[in-house]
């Protein structure tokens, strides 16, 4: 007990004294999730606006396969990036394996199904509500994409922010595909498992602190979206 | 026959809903220009008739052919729903929409959108979020967005199902500017005293079937089918 107590209080004071490592950590652990977001969510916002409006024959399948890559394991998903990148795979000349660029490409993975589905979802709604306004305004296809994504943004950033969320406390593919190299690709969640292997706590503790916030502040943004949402102060 | 202002055919229109006949078969031809005042009791078919005709809803099976060539249909066509849908934007953003969609300037799409804001008396409310109207509120933008392309066709269902005499009479006279502007209003009401003060024709719709249709002052004072007949006498019809 004792021990965390200690542990505790050096985390604070890490926090407190903005240590060098600790910042180094957290400005790569959001640099490298919020590139995963940037590209997941220009993948996944048009994609699931697109499935939300057209009707074409496997549809049905396609949406099926998109929820059911929402499962995907990330240490599956991170072995699958590795064996990619690796000098023998395919993608091996890139040279990719082990930098920060392999750790935003197995997090795209994992959270654009994440991304797309949240969005899938509020844009079929918005679309049933719309459908008949937009087929009599003679709109096209572009048009109709831009309007539910602009009208729907409230839930789309909602589906950003749980994406992010998702990203940022991965831990098992990054460790693969990154490595934990220290200041090249150590993030918060594979340092905390590093550095509680270690035994060290307080660094291991005040990493998990930066963490928990930043997942609260995402959660905190989620509710106020929804909150606004759903009293029409847009 | 074949009158000269023919503007609509239908041709053996069938409109299935989950294996139920909502309308038709129907063989229709549609003409003149000023108030047409679609009639008929609730589930007649009234809704399905106007958005199929407007190519909102599909068919089952025949055809709906406009004297305009199909893809410029509904470029001068509106449509008032009967349920009045809300983009979820301002009441100013939902008055300039039609008129983004077609990449008019600035500059007359804010004084297009001022004038009508002002014809529905919701010029105060102009930066309001337009779901949060109320329901004869929302009826009101929803014409005035549908008006404010010139459409020479306007389709309004129940445009006045939630307004107080005042707005009714209010939209009255917005419609009858239209009409007299040159448009053609095809318009499904309950208030019969609204049809009489409007139509210039009706069309008398039945259990998906068209029972009665011709000039309005022969409709009112000499309905010939018995449907007709029972529903202006406010019977329950069979
Ligand atoms: N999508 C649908 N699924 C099942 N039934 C439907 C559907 N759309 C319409 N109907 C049925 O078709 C019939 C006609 O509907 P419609 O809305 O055209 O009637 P209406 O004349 O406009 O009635 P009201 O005066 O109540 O507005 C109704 O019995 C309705 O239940
Ligand atoms: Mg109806």
């Amino acid at each position: 007990m004792n021990e965390i107590w200690a542990g505790m209080a050096e985390a604070f004071l890490l926090i407190w004294s903005l240590d060098a490592d600790l910042i180094d950590i957290t400005l790569r652990s959001l640099q490298v999730s919020l590139s995963a977001l940037v590209i997941a969510s220009a993948l996944a916002l048009p994609l699931a606006t697109w499935l939300a409006i057209r009707r074409f024959r496997h549809r049905r399948f396609v949406i099926a396969t998109m929820n059911a890559l929402m499962g995907l394991p990330p240490v599956v998903v991170g072995l699958i990036v590795y064996l990619l990148l690796s000098r023998t795979g395919p993608f091996g000349v890139l040279g990719l394996l082990f930098t920060p660029a392999a750790m935003i490409i197995a997090q795209v993975i994992i959270i654009t199904p994440l991304i797309a589905s949240i969005t899938h979802q509020a844009m079929r709604e918005l679309w049933s509500d719309y459908h008949d306004l937009l087929i009599s305004l003679n709109t096209t296809h572009g048009q109709r994409i831009a309007t539910l994504i602009w009208d729907g943004r409230r839930a789309l950033m909602t589906a950003a922010l749980a994406g992010f969320g998702r990203a940022i406390g991965e831990v098992g593919a990054i460790m693969i595909v990154g490595g934990n190299i220290d200041h090249v690709t150590r993030v918060l969640t594979t340092a905390i498992a590093l550095e509680t292997g270690k035994g060290d706590f307080a660094l291991a503790l005040g990493l998990g602190f930066v963490l928990i916030a930043l997942s609260l502040c995402v959660n905190l943004a989620i509710h106020t979206l929804s909150r606004t949402e759903r009293e029409g102060l847009w | 026959m074949v009158s000269q202002d023919l503007y609509a055919q239908l041709h053996g229109v069938v409109v299935q809903r989950r294996d139920k006949a909502v309308l038709g078969p129907l063989d229709l031809d549609l003409s003149g220009g000023g108030f047409t005042i679609v009639l008929g009791p609730n589930g007649a078919g009234k809704t399905t008739l106007l958005k199929v005709l407007h190519g909102v809803d599909r068919l089952t099976s025949g055809s709906v052919s406009w004297t305009v060539p199909a893809k410029t249909v509904r470029q001068g066509q509106a449509y008032v729903f009967q349920r009045p849908i809300m983009l979820r934007r301002s009441v100013r953003a939902n008055l300039a929409y039609p008129l983004q969609l077609l990449g008019l300037p600035k500059a007359e799409i804010s004084a297009c959108v001022a004038h009508w804001a002002a014809r529905i008396g919701l010029s105060a409310e102009l930066d309001v979020p337009a779901p949060r109207l109320s329901s004869g509120e929302q009826q009101k933008l929803a014409l005035a967005r549908a008006l404010i392309r010139r459409p020479d066709t306007v389709f309004l269902d129940e445009p006045c199902s939630n307004l107080d005499g005042r707005s009714t009479r209010e939209i009255e006279d917005i419609l009858c500017d239209a009409s007299a502007a040159g448009a053609r209003i095809i318009m499904t009401t309950h208030d019969l005293g609204q049809a009489r003060r409007l139509a210039d024709r009706v069309l008398f719709l039945n259990k998906g079937q068209v029972e009665e249709q011709g000039p309005a002052d022969r409709f009112f004072t000499a309905p010939k089918s018995p449907g007709a007949i029972a529903f202006l006498n406010g019977d329950i019809i069979e």
